[in-house]
């Protein structure tokens, strides 16, 4: 990898989202409202905040990332700029490692926004401490930026771009713990609930919202997270080719 | 070093050499066997009408277009080589630059991953033309104006190869003269320079012209040369002619 060249990306990506006013609402704005909005629809009924609010931080910043993730990335691969980039001296991986970082910087900043609002104004109640709820956000984040990278590869146009949404996010979302405990799920669904990300993202949040110290399985949890993270850079890559037909 | 083709011909002053190529897309066949040269420090116009299939060879010279055989040497190294992503500037149809950034920003974020002097970006904007419109957003730049962002990109290094696809469409007649003015001067210092257009008129311009239709290649050659072999007094009729005789004969 070429550090330059990733900085190059990060800073330009960056620069893009500065620009787009909009998106920057979107990534940073948003998953606060709804946050907030979920605990209005809980008023005084704490102990229920307290449950869906730690877990629910790993949902919002996954689905925003990766939905401005894959569309923001299929553009560059529909407007010509990305056959460009690739016939230059630019690796693949260059190309994706630059805008997971930059995508990564704006989690780490959604993550601590979402996270401070919900434990400081809001009052969520856990019992880890805050940072690992920050950073599991930020993880989360991250990993819905990579994925979008990766899915941005199998859509032709922005609308099917954001159909993966409702594809690929929605069915996790229902599996992944939040409606019920993965281990009360019917066999067939729990064993698929096993092989997708976000359950392991949910689960490390209701692991930090339930124990004070750190536990095996939310050490697990992460090393998944990350392993999906790679995982999904590396098919991305992979889906980025030189010669097109 | 004397580099030598497998024909056994000298290859010391040719920059790309077009073997037998054959590209199909889906179902089409669009290049079915093409061969041609261009001569190093030469502009040469690839002319035809839309559709004919000159992007598909000029994507295969940059070496971004899947080939199904044939062969591609670029500078003397099979197209597509890592060693060529530097060398050649590529301008694509549709301008290939961001929107939402300015024509300075997309400059700055090319020039760093091409990795050349920041004294660069200063001296593409000023050649063609945009230096009054560094701060503007590409996006809110006319047609002409945001194709010749994608051109400054493209000179971006000072590389040996420059190919262009359609760089003058949409340009008003003052710009066209001052690009084509520009392309001189840096053939002149060089460059190896494949333009391709639809509009016969700038055939004058280019010092090789290769006529293209279907896929194919009608004729190729100097300017003189392709109006005395067809007794014809300028391109468009040469074409004409052309395509008039390959319709007899078939």
């Amino acid at each position: 990898m070429n550090k330059a060249i990733v900085a190059a990306v990060t800073v330009r990506v960056l620069r893009q989202l500065r620009r787009d006013r909009r998106t920057a609402a979107m990534l940073l704005v948003l998953p606060c409202v709804l946050i907030t909005l979920l605990w209005w629809v809980y008023d005084g009924q704490e102990l229920v905040f307290d449950r869906v609010g730690a877990p629910l931080l790993a949902v919002f910043p996954f689905i925003v990332m990766f939905l401005v993730t894959s569309v923001t990335t299929l553009s560059e691969r529909t407007s010509g700029t990305l056959e460009r980039l690739l016939a230059m001296p630019m690796g693949k991986l260059d190309f994706l490692a630059g805008y997971a970082l930059a995508f990564g910087a704006v989690a780490i900043v959604q993550g601590l926004l979402t996270t401070s609002l919900a434990l400081f104004v809001l009052g969520l109640d856990v019992a880890g401490p805050a940072w690992v709820l920050a950073a599991v956000a930020m993880l989360d984040g991250v990993l819905g930026t990579t994925l979008g990278l990766f899915v941005s590869a199998f859509a032709r146009t922005e609308f099917q771009a954001v159909q993966f949404m409702p594809a690929f996010v929605l069915p996790q979302l229902l599996v992944c713990g939040l409606l019920l405990p993965r281990d009360q799920l019917p066999d067939a669904l729990r064993v698929a609930s096993d092989l997708l990300p976000l359950s392991y993202a949910v689960d490390a949040m209701q692991q930090v919202s339930m124990h004070a110290e750190w536990t095996t399985d939310l050490g697990r949890d992460v090393v998944v997270l990350v392993g999906f993270i790679g995982g999904a850079l590396l098919l991305g890559a992979a889906t980025l080719r030189r010669r097109t037909p | 070093m004397m580099n030598t083709s497998s024909s056994g011909r000298s290859t010391a002053g040719v920059a790309v050499q077009v073997q037998d190529l054959v590209v199909v897309r889906g179902r089409r066949t669009v290049l079915p066997g093409l061969s041609c040269t261009l001569r190093r420090g030469a502009i040469t116009g690839l002319l035809g009408p839309s559709g004919c299939g000159k992007s598909t060879l000029i994507r295969s010279i940059v070496g971004v277009q899947q080939v199904d055989s044939g062969r591609v040497e670029v500078l003397g190294q099979p197209a597509g080589s890592a060693t060529l992503r530097s060398q050649i500037g590529y301008v694509t149809q549709e301008a290939s630059v961001y929107d939402n950034l300015s024509v300075r920003d997309n400059v700055a974020f090319f020039s760093r991953v091409l990795g050349v002097p920041v004294s660069d970006e200063d001296r593409v904007i000023e050649q063609v033309g945009l230096a009054d419109h560094g701060g503007s957003l590409a996006g809110q730049l006319s047609g002409g104006q945001r194709s010749r962002v994608s051109l400054a990109v493209a000179l971006l290094g000072e590389p040996p190869l420059l190919v262009l696809d359609e760089p003058t469409v949409g340009l008003d007649p003052v710009l066209r003269v001052e690009l084509w003015r520009l392309f001189a001067d840096l053939a002149a210092a060089g460059a190896t320079i494949l333009v391709s257009s639809h509009a016969m008129d700038e055939a004058a311009r280019c010092d090789d012209l290769i006529l293209m239709r279907s896929g194919e290649i009608l004729a190729a050659g100097t300017p003189a040369q392709l109006c005395d072999a067809a007794g014809a007094q300028d391109i468009e009729s040469v074409f004409l002619k052309l395509v008039r005789a390959r319709g007899e004969a078939a």
